[in-house]
């Protein structure tokens, strides 16, 4: 990763990019399932099925898009159990948020057997092409862009459009009226149920999509274990930027470059055991968590189950 | 004769409960027709049906004359009905013009058109004379502006038959004066208006038929103008009620409990009570009037030491009990029955033996160091049930199997058993039927001749009125003015309450 001739500067910016991207997705996903108010703490698994799934797609057709196609399907498929459980049977929704977290690490590592005949990780698949020549040939940004990837450009774009969703069309109004006061959209004939569900699916595709982004862009491999928290830290993340797709964003930057500081950091040679740069990002999300969580407001309506006709 | 709304033979069962049996209910063009009965004889759930919230088990609805198959809400409103409901159904967060147009958004290609929102919020509120700002924010409105927006959006849905129920629970008597002559317009303007309420009062001055609702049956429907209140009463609750509470003139003595000075804020960290002085005097009732919201309970939290003064003096019996702890407080001589009985009356799960003694569950008899005394705790439950006429099968069944009124008497029984010189009453009456009121206030006024002194805290105006011997009134977390409950007339407490001012008091009426 340490190309000779790029300024540490440069290198931790794009580094801050790259390793945001999965946490953005996952974020989104979980901002429009807590918006409609569906609690949503099973984004962890969702992006493991996703990450699997996407090299799945990719060491299938040999076609890294049709990867993230796989990704997106099956990030929203195992989202629609989440929803039929918390929306339609009103289980507890923290409760099967941690099955599906449970169930994605064990269903992969056991798919991994069937599908790859191998444990622990997957062969290398086709990846997605980034034209990092062409990017390099751009002046001024041309090196910070070269170090990029697709996903980052996506990322940014979605967040863009989910908070145009969110505020500026009437589904958002909707989503955000179900979120806050499900029975008041409910008397004006808006599907609580509906919105839910599709709230809560596209949350399973978004995650589905970050899943890719983390196992089909520089490594290409899926590896056990590689989510590594990142759907809690989204959690956090979308949380300490009060439930808004751009306070998620910068949330999600500031994460992402904790634990991209620790990187170059290890590389520095200061007199820290290794382990203590592996706790930086942690340590931060807790910080951030402990100071501002109390300040954000939820929709006030996440987390419990609509019933309809309830006396 | 024509009929907007024909409801026939409308059946409705909950698990347990028939709320609505083969009723039959029908609303005239450009009528105002209320649905009157106690709480829980049916009327919401009849109201919510001809809505679509509820299926009916069985029965028919017809609209203007066309049988509809009323499966949902937009099928209502798809056929001219609007309810505003007890509840309002407002987003906090959203603003007037984004809750009237949730779920029927004027659009720009795909965008939510907000400009022309707001216009349409503005053109109808000028339509029907509401003053009324569309950017405003549902949280920081008032009450009645709150009511108001939700009018608005059935007439944005182009409501011809309106639904409203319970709508002057929350009003002033200016406001609800106000709600009367809005309603009178809507009629002129074809619409026809359905009122669901319990106030007898109300009745009489809005409305032009009255359908009578009891246990779920309809007992009869009359021309307001030929019934008169006494008769409505007796319909209502199916024997005669004394509407008047009997009480002697007050004997008070001396001053027993005092709030001076006292301040305090919400759980928003806003100020709350800026200032507070209050006497209550050994056997009279006080009573606290006020629109809901302007500091009552705040004051109830701090003077129960729920809540932390931040300046300021309770004083009971001459000992300060500023921020010591409820039990404390319980056992320097005040007894509270709270403002909301599920959540800080009883613990529902209990049964009513342990219910009957919460707050003494650390005394002899009931308690020996840390082993609780059963049989001297049932004992206490039964002597409570049957002295103050607890309809129950027994002491040991869960207090939540209770109706509301029983439970309130068991509360009532409790808190005087505690033998406390001050009873602090919070809406003691709250969603009761008029034989539990009865009975819950001629307790107190009892209590009030044994020489207790007697906090009365409540939202309905009437209550207040017809059991203080003084009345002050609440108003933005002070005290406006006192008056003696003889001389007090509901015009003037309006008008304390909505924050005016009188005359008379400025003349040196404030104690």
């Amino acid at each position: 990763m340490n190309n000779a001739g790029i300024p540490i500067i440069v290198a931790l910016l794009a580094s801050t990019l790259r390793l945001a991207t999965p946490l953005i997705f996952a974020a989104l996903g979980g901002l429009f399932s807590e918006k409609s108010g569906v609690v949503n703490i099973g984004l962890e698994g969702m992006l493991t099925i996703g990450a699997f799934f996407a090299v799945y797609g990719s060491f299938k057709t040999n076609n890294p898009w049709i990867g993230i196609v796989f990704a997106i399907v099956s990030g929203a498929a195992i989202a629609a159990v989440h929803a039929f459980l918390s929306i339609h049977l009103k289980a507890d929704q923290t409760i099967s948020g941690v099955a599906i977290n449970i169930f994605a690490a064990a269903i992969t590592s056991y798919l991994l057997m069937v599908l790859f005949n191998r444990q622990g990780q997957t062969d290398g698949v086709t990846s997605l092409y980034y034209p990092k020549e062409a990017m390099l040939k751009i002046p001024v940004l041309g090196k910070f862009l070269a170090e990029l990837n697709w996903y980052v450009f996506i990322a940014i774009a979605l967040v863009i459009v989910t908070n145009y969703i969110f505020y500026k069309t009437p589904l958002g109004l909707r989503i955000r009226a179900v979120g806050e006061h499900p029975k008041a959209a409910d008397t004006l004939g808006i599907s609580v149920y509906g919105i839910r569900y599709l709230c809560v699916i596209l949350s399973g595709a978004l995650a589905g999509l970050g899943g890719a982004s983390l196992s089909l862009s520089n490594t290409n491999i899926f590896r056990e274990g590689m989510v590594s928290g990142k759907g809690f830290i989204a959690i956090a993340a979308m949380i300490f930027g009060n439930y808004k797709p751009f306070g998620a964003l910068w949330a999600c930057l500031i994460f992402a470059l904790a634990d991209a500081f620790q990187i170059v950091a290890q590389g520095l040679g200061w007199p820290f055991p290794s382990e203590f740069y592996s706790a930086i990002p942690f340590i931060i999300t807790m910080i951030v968590l402990s100071g501002f969580v109390g300040k954000t407001v939820p929709p006030a309506a996440d987390g419990i189950p609509y019933e309809k006709g309830e006396k | 004769m024509d009929f907007v709304v024909e409801m026939k033979g409308i059946t409705k069962v909950f698990p347990g409960v028939r709320a609505n049996e083969n009723v039959n209910f029908q609303l005239k063009k450009g009528e105002i027709h209320v649905l009157l009965g106690e709480n829980g004889a049916g009327k919401t759930t009849l109201m919510n049906i001809l809505y679509g919230l509820y299926q009916p088990d069985e029965g028919e609805i017809y609209v203007k004359g066309r049988k509809i198959n009323m499966k949902s809400p937009s099928e209502a409103i798809a056929n001219g009905i609007g309810m505003v409901h007890q509840h309002f159904m407002l987003v906090q967060n959203f603003t007037v013009a984004e809750n009237i147009v949730l779920g029927k958004e004027p659009k720009k290609s795909i965008n939510l058109d907000m400009n022309k929102a707001v216009e349409d919020t503005k053109k109808i509120a000028d339509a029907y004379g509401f003053k009324i700002d569309p950017n405003a924010v549902i949280e920081d409105i008032s009450v009645g502006q709150q009511q108001k927006v939700e009018i608005l959006k059935a007439l944005y849905r182009g409501a011809e038959i309106l639904i409203l129920d319970e709508p002057t629970a929350v009003l002033t008597p200016q406001e609800i004066e106000e709600l009367g002559i809005i309603l009178k317009n809507l009629v002129k303007e074809g619409k026809s208006i359905i009122l669901i309420t319990h106030k007898l009062k109300e009745v009489m001055g809005m409305s032009d038929r009255v359908t009578i609702i009891r246990r779920g049956k309809v007992i009869n429907t009359v021309n307001t103008k030929d019934t008169n209140i006494e008769q409505l009463a007796e319909m209502m609750v199916g024997r005669k009620v004394n509407l008047v509470v009997e009480k002697k003139p007050a004997q008070p003595k001396d001053v027993i409990f005092k709030v001076e000075k006292l301040e305090a804020l919400d759980h928003r960290g806003l100020p709350a009570l800026k200032g507070i002085n209050l006497q209550v005097r050994a056997g009279e009732i006080l009573g606290i009037a006020g629109v809901d919201g302007n500091g009552q309970t705040e004051l109830l939290e701090v003077i129960t030491g729920l809540r932390k003064a931040k300046s300021g003096k309770v004083i009971i019996n001459n000992k300060d009990i500023t921020g010591k702890s409820p039990k404390e407080i319980i056992e320097s001589g005040i007894s509270n029955i709270p403002e909301d009985r599920h959540k800080r009356g009883l613990v529902l799960k209990y049964s009513l033996a342990e219910n009957s003694i919460l707050g003494m569950h650390n005394k002899k008899p009931f308690a020996n160091g840390i082993i609780m005394n059963y049989a001297k705790i049932k004992e206490f439950a039964r002597k409570l049930i049957d002295e103050f006429d607890v309809r129950t099968p027994n002491e040991d069944v869960a207090a939540s199997s209770l109706s509301g009124g029983n439970q309130q008497k068991m509360i009532v029984a409790r808190e005087i058993a505690k033998d406390p010189d001050l009873i602090i009453a919070a809406q003691p009456t709250r969603g009761l039927d008029v034989g539990a009121i009865e009975y819950i206030h001629k307790r107190l006024v009892e209590e009030r001749d044994k020489g207790r002194g007697v906090l009365l805290v409540s939202l309905e105006l009437d209550e207040v009125m017809a059991l203080s011997d003084r009345i002050a009134v609440i108003y933005d977390g002070e005290i406006v003015g006192i008056l003696d409950a003889k001389d007090a007339t509901e015009n003037d407490l309006g008008i304390l309450m909505a924050g005016g001012k009188l005359e008379s008091l400025s003349k040196g009426g404030v104690q």
